[in-house]
């Protein structure tokens, strides 16, 4: 593997369209069972088109970039803020790149901006991961 | 509008065992095939103690708690009308199989915008395993949409 330096990218990870099934899945093994993501009937009361995605879901979804990338003990700080919903059949794709490095507690930290991206361009998680080199 | 006397207000901790099943299921849902998450050999293998908890599973500790989403009861809001805002982590240590993790939370902020259409309700969280030691810190808003 190439030196991690200011301008890396983290490899992407292309996800497939969240279906129903997905967020089934996501809804017991998570353990939010907000019917908002699980019950078409209940999201159109609440005004919404449908069912839509759980944000920590896609923010699961980085995650796995992360971890693709570097292991996971070096992670020490992943954050992100929800700029759109997912909605159903959305295929969303994760990437991100190192912006410093930096040095903190005896360790290099590379910093990253991360961002989960729908087909259409539209950002849905932006946000930021700091990993130990 | 939400009650802002509730800023500082420190839910009921509570303990949540991290179990294999659930860390498997869990890394079924998000499509997770790297071995090191369902295989204990392999997570050994690679130096942990059993299957690891992937970075966002502290998320799913909060759901132990004994009632869901407790702040919805507390301060009263609908669950049809919320909406995540934003979530952050700190690692300390890492959470595995096995491990018994106590989940303390505290609501550290509410805030409104666009003349209280949305309000803002931002949660700490602190997980802390068997041996006294802080594996996590989490940061979480949640949004709620009242137009």
């Amino acid at each position: 593997m190439s030196k991690i330096q200011v301008g890396s990218e983290i490899p992407a990870l292309e996800l497939p369209p969240i279906s129903r099934f997905t967020l089934a899945l996501y809804a017991g093994a998570s353990g939010d069972h907000n019917p908002i993501h699980i019950d078409s009937d209940f999201a159109k009361k609440a005004g919404m088109p449908d069912v839509f995605a759980h944000g920590m879901l896609s923010m699961a979804y980085l995650g796995r970039m992360l971890t693709d990338w570097q292991p996971q003990a070096s992670l020490r700080g992943f954050s992100n803020r929800f700029a759109a919903i997912t909605q159903l059949h959305d295929a969303i794709a994760c990437s991100g790149r190192v912006t410093a490095l930096l040095e903190q507690g005896g360790e290099t930290l590379a910093q990253c901006e991360i961002q989960a991206v729908k087909a259409n361009g539209e950002q849905t998680l932006v946000g930021e991961a700091l990993v130990a080199l | 509008m939400l009650d802002k006397s509730r800023i500082g207000h420190a839910f009921p901790s509570f303990t949540a065992e991290v179990e294999k099943g659930r860390l498997k299921f869990f890394a079924k849902a998000i499509g997770e095939t790297n071995p090191i998450y369902t295989d204990e050999v392999a997570a050994i293998r690679a130096g942990y103690r059993s299957l690891p908890a992937p970075p966002t599973f502290t998320s799913v500790l909060d759901q132990e708690s004994p009632d869901f989403l407790p702040v919805l009861d507390l301060l009263g809001i609908d669950i049809a009308k919320i909406l995540h805002g934003t979530q952050g982590f700190e690692y300390f240590a890492p959470i595995c199989a096995g491990d018994t993790i106590r989940v303390e939370v505290c609501i550290t902020d509410i805030f409104d915008k666009k003349g209280g259409a949305l309000e803002f309700v931002v949660m700490e969280s602190k997980y802390t395993n068997q041996d006294g030691q802080l594996t996590t810190k989490a940061t979480s808003t949640l949004v709620v949409r009242n137009s």
